[in-house]
């Protein structure tokens, strides 16, 4: 149940390691050792339960009266399992996020479905993605648009989502291995741009690839804690303005000011 | 390694010196090298922990020590051999086992992990604890002068290994402890005289050798999510240097193929990308960059989108003072609006010496330009010694967004953002000059508004009528800009600002006059949180606000230095509610893991403190032929190894406020109490001889009493005349403050331990288990108890601990002491 996530390992301390994997093994493991498809199936309907019971909370926060049924039915299409290491499999459908190597994570679910939601994208629309990981955002949003772009600057990544998502059947989805700065010139502009790498300022590259009328969600935080979601907003008149959400029910001030 | 003859056994001073120096040594290197591998509020909490090892060596020793002490010399050595095998083997297992602490809401074998961490670290700290225990029992009718040199050592220790951290990096640093270590198994072997006396010191040399070239293949393992290891990631990038001191590791990174095009906060309207940089990480993170200049100023233009640059549009600054320059962003800004006069000051001379010298070419030699002026120091001394007045004073951006954001700073103690600093900076500002302070934005927002609820109260102190019309504040989507004037706001800077914030998308949250109708509009937030914050701390209903808030933004003081502190517990099960759905980063962390900590040495320490006490009225001699109350030796011991700490980690805060330095300050500090109170320990027994033991713990509790409260009034008012005086004479007037208190603060642990030895002597080892279970506690319940009351509280607590500590052991014992800091 562990994923080797430091750099330089060394065999010293393995036995460490071996003591907390057998341990874990026999806590947690042993009941969906070997999940067949129908149980997998049971896992997601699950996901998609927690993420209901998570909007409903949430909704009016982020600006959604509830969550986009579009958006549950493609989360309920996408096999999370076969997006991280075979280990974590068993856990995939918890609502967490999990490392999968190369120091980067797969989203939390919840995270996944308010970022993909806050993109109200449509069929026809071409989506970018900046930073694809997994791959798992980018099945998630092939799903419901007509192509997806995503660009991962990570190269081992890169290829492995790649092959990932081809394995998976996802014809709509091109990667490409590279910096995602400039975004996509040739396939340009977008409906929707989904920013999954940190991201030190908003790229003015990405703004000037989104369409009038287009949106762009940003996760701001670390790698397994996501602090807020930031929304770049293009008016059909061209201007830009960015919202700034928090995924949770939560106002700074009690009763009584 | 035969026994000698009893009489012909001295205490091996000079070893224990050597021991208990290098494990304070090996206790702050443990600490650097943490910091490097994990983040720093998680190396607190580590090495708190580890320290336990002290704890569980009393325990050990409580069930073992008729059978150590029968084989003194051996067991003395092997303790010592293990010690230093250890520092090196246990850190080295430790680094490679892969704690993630995000991760443990979801994944509790991540505990496991952490468990695993203090065991391995807590055995050095345990080995070397035997070795002083067992020198305390073996020689116990000289406790004070064995304890004496324990505590002299330690003050050496924490002096050395400044300058070795300084010349060496953390892993050399780490062999020079272990050779130490084995070079003084040799020294006890001389000490002690044992016939193979030739042998052991063969055998220390060839471990001293076996670790030096252990050490060669050990490398630091940092955690993959740390900001350095994050950008080594992307191809073509590589570390071109390291440097480190006690002031951070420093790792450059070039990246080849890929920009950096690090501009925090910049526009959304921003069209301009950065020139080439190279980045400089303090301890793994906190990315700061030098950015290339090939001379066209145009390349600059970015930094003109900055919340930072507005006081450049308020007026034509003649003169700006930067604290905290790091690769010199703030300089180029400075430049950039074309101000002929710019004095930086970068704490960091390692830093420096990076942009000066390796990217002097690349950065067109920004800090040698005409009209630039560079001093190495840190930022709020310098500005309290500055005779100059400045129209500008930028406070950059010292920490970085990840780490702010997830609360990572809360035990941090910060002198730069509390009222009295904001009242330094202000009294240094020209008439109509500005200071400028910018933070990292976070959702719900939290540091801004407490920057703006110190900066109202420190207008206040300084007699400033109308604060409302002193105070600027724009926001972007991830920085704010606060602006404190010099002189009251008109109606020409009112527009000016409008007119940077509209061209910038910045959001205008505080300006005098300002409407409900002009805030949120380019980055809309639910409420226009930021306007009605700075609405409320101006008006009539702040301190309801302030309640009713649900983070903890009250001003921050000198007292109670926690600018990054903004935990509430009332907020606690609400955000524990929200948790599962991303609500976790509300929390603030750091404070959280203090109480973790806390929490944990308590239990640890309970069992640590019962168990042999259960074992000994078992096994031993009746308590009651001691005449000995043990829950008296128990408070006794606890009170004293509380207060001991209490005392010095107070005092310590309260020097910075006249040394500054974080590191010479804590230094010059530690190594004075400790190395006086060692002083104070070797007279004990003088002092015993002459007046008995009860009276002489009186009389140093008494002395601890007078001078750490009249410290606590003093003290403020003293740092202010010796505020001018060169450093030299301030280290100097330290050192003369700290020495009387320090003296007596050492009498009245080994005036304890020297009537149970007479008294009880099986409990020996158990108060010495007691006084280290008590300074781990201690260090972690002072940072909490400061956080929520202020150092003075920390103190005056102290005070009340050594009292009952007097009064709480009268009967056979009626005496006393502390403990050393670890």
């Amino acid at each position: 149940m562990h994923v080797s996530l430091h750099r330089g390992q060394r065999r010293g301390a393995q036995w460490v390691q071996s003591v907390c994997l057998v341990m874990l093994t026999v806590v947690f493991s042993s009941s969906i050792d070997s999940a067949g498809a129908d149980q997998y199936q049971r896992l997601r309907a699950g996901m998609l339960d927690a993420i209901r019971a998570d909007y409903q909370d949430t909704a009016v926060y982020i600006d959604k009266e509830k969550a986009d049924p579009r958006v549950l039915a493609a989360m309920g299409q996408v096999p999370r399992h076969e997006f991280v290491a075979e280990n974590l499999r068993d856990v995939a459908y918890e609502n967490r996020p999990l490392p999968i190597g190369h120091g980067q994570t797969i989203s939390q679910p919840y995270i996944v479905a308010v970022m993909t939601d806050l993109l109200s994208v449509q069929a026809d629309d071409r989506v970018l993605e900046v930073g694809t990981g997994s791959g798992y955002q980018a099945a998630v949003l092939a799903e419901l648009v007509s192509h997806m772009y995503s660009i991962e600057i990570i190269q081992p990544l890169a290829t492995q989502a790649e092959k990932r998502l081809q394995g998976l059947g996802y014809k709509n989805v091109t990667i490409r291995h590279g910096d995602g700065y400039y975004g996509w010139e040739e396939q340009a502009p977008f409906d929707a741009i989904v920013v999954t790498a940190a991201a030190g300022h908003v790229p003015p590259p990405l703004i000037a690839q989104l369409k009038p009328g287009g949106r762009m969600v940003i996760p701001v935080g670390t790698r397994f804690l996501v602090q807020e979601l930031l929304m770049v907003v293009k008016d059909n008149d061209g201007s830009v303005s960015t919202r700034q959400l928090l995924p949770v029910r939560f106002v700074p001030l009690t009763g009584g000011h | 390694m035969n026994e000698i003859p009893n009489n012909a056994v001295r205490p091996p001073l000079l070893t224990i010196v050597l021991i208990s120096g290098t494990a304070l040594a090996y206790e702050v290197l443990l600490m650097r090298l943490l910091s490097i591998l994990q983040w720093h509020h998680f190396a607190y909490m580590i090495i708190s922990l580890a320290l336990l090892g002290y704890g569980v060596s009393g325990s050990f020793l409580c069930f073992l020590q008729q059978r150590l002490i029968q084989h003194f010399t051996h067991s003395f050595i092997v303790n010592i051999v293990l010690f230093g095998v250890s520092t090196v083997a246990c850190f080295q297992v430790a680094q490679q086992i892969s704690f993630n602490a995000e991760e443990v809401l979801w994944d509790p074998p991540q505990l496991l992990r952490l468990f695993a961490i203090y065991l391995l670290l807590a055995l050095p700290f345990f080995f070397v604890a035997n070795a002083l225990a067992l020198s305390l029992i073996r020689f116990r009718d000289q406790v004070s002068r064995v304890y004496a040199f324990d505590l002299i050592g330690a003050g050496l220790g924490s002096m050395s290994i400044v300058f070795l951290t300084f010349v060496l990096h953390p892993l050399p640093a780490l062999m020079v402890l272990g050779i130490l270590v084995m070079v003084s198994v040799a020294v006890a072997a001389w000490e002690l005289s044992i016939a193979a006396r030739v042998k052991v010191t063969a055998g220390a040399l060839l471990g001293a050798l076996l670790l030096a070239v252990a050490i060669d293949h050990v490398d630091l393992t940092i955690s993959p999510y740390k900001g350095l290891s994050q950008a080594l990631r992307i191809a073509g990038t590589k570390v071109v240097d390291t440097r480190s001191s006690p002031l951070g590791y420093l790792s450059v990174l070039e990246s080849e193929q890929v920009p950096l095009r690090h501009a925090p906060g910049l526009s959304i309207k921003a069209s301009v990308e950065p020139p080439p940089q190279v980045a400089i990480f303090t301890d793994a993170d906190n990315m700061t960059v030098i950015t290339e200049d090939a001379g066209d100023r145009g390349a600059f233009a970015y930094l003109d989108y900055m919340t930072s640059a507005l006081p450049y549009h308020l007026n034509s600054p003649g003169h700006v003072l930067i604290l905290g320059s790091g690769g010199g962003a703030d300089i180029q800004q400075a430049r950039y609006h074309g101000v002929p006069r710019i004095t930086a000051v970068e704490l960091n001379p390692q830093l420096v010496d990076i942009v000066r010298d390796r990217y002097q070419d690349f950065s067109h030699d920004i800090l040698n330009q005409d009209g630039v002026e560079l001093h190495v120091s840190e930022a709020r001394g310098f500005v309290t010694q500055s005779r100059d007045r400045y129209d500008l004073i930028q406070l950059a951006l010292l920490d970085s967004f990840a780490a702010s954001s997830a609360g990572l700073y809360a035990l941090n103690e910060s002198y730069l953002y509390t009222v009295e600093a904001l009242q330094v900076y202000l009294r240094h500002l020209e008439p109509g000059g500005y200071l400028a302070i910018t933070r990292w934005i976070k959702l719900p927002p939290r540091d801004t508004l407490k920057l703006f609820a110190t900066a109202v109260e420190a207008l206040q102190r300084e007699n400033k009528a109308h604060p409302d019309r002193r105070l600027l504040l724009i926001r972007s989507w991830q920085t704010s800009t606060l602006l404190i004037k010099n002189g009251l706001i008109g109606d020409e800077e009112n527009s000016a600002l409008k007119t940077f914030a509209a061209d910038r998308a910045f959001d205008v949250a505080w300006y005098p006059g300002i409407e409900e109708a002009e805030v949120n509009h380019y980055n809309v937030l639910r409420q226009p949180y930021y306007y009605g914050a700075a609405m409320a701390l101006l008006g009539p209903k702040r301190s309801a606000f302030l309640h009713n808030y649900k983070y903890d933004i009250r001003p921050t003081y000198d007292d109670r230095p926690y600018f990054f502190h903004f935990f509430k517990w009332r907020v606690f099960p609400e955000i524990m509610a929200l948790r599962g759905r991303g609500g976790m980063p509300l929390l603030e962390i750091g404070y959280l893991v203090l109480v973790a900590t806390l929490f944990k040495a308590v239990i640890a320490s309970a069992v640590l403190i019962v168990l042999p006490l259960i074992y000994l009225r078992r096994h031993n001699t009746p308590m009651s032929q001691d005449r000995v109350s043990s829950p008296r030796v128990l408070w006794y011991f606890f009170a004293v190894g509380l207060g001991f700490l209490f005392v010095e980690i107070g005092f310590i805060q309260k020097f910075i406020l006249l040394l500054h330095h974080p590191v010479y300050a804590v230094s010059v500090t530690l190594t004075s109490f400790l190395v006086f109170a060692g002083v104070g320990s070797a007279v004990t027994q003088r002092i015993v001889q002459a007046g008995g033991h009860r009276r002489a713990t009186r009389y140093a509790i008494i002395g601890i009493a007078l001078f750490a409260m009249a410290y606590t009034w003093l003290l403020g008012p003293l740092f202010a005349h010796l505020a001018a005086l060169p450093m030299a004479l301030k280290v100097i007037a330290s050192v003369l403050l700290i020495a009387p208190l320090a003296y007596c603060m050492g009498m009245p642990f080994p005036l304890g331990l020297s009537r149970l030895s007479t008294a009880a002597s099986h409990l020996v080892p158990w108060a010495w288990g007691v006084n280290g279970c008590a300074s781990v506690i201690s260090a972690v319940l002072a940072t909490l108890c400061a956080i929520h009351f202020g150092f003075t509280v920390v103190i005056t607590l102290a005070v009340l601990l050594y009292i009952s500590a007097a009064v709480s052991f009268p009967r056979v014992m009626q005496t006393t002491g502390p403990l050393k800091s670890r």
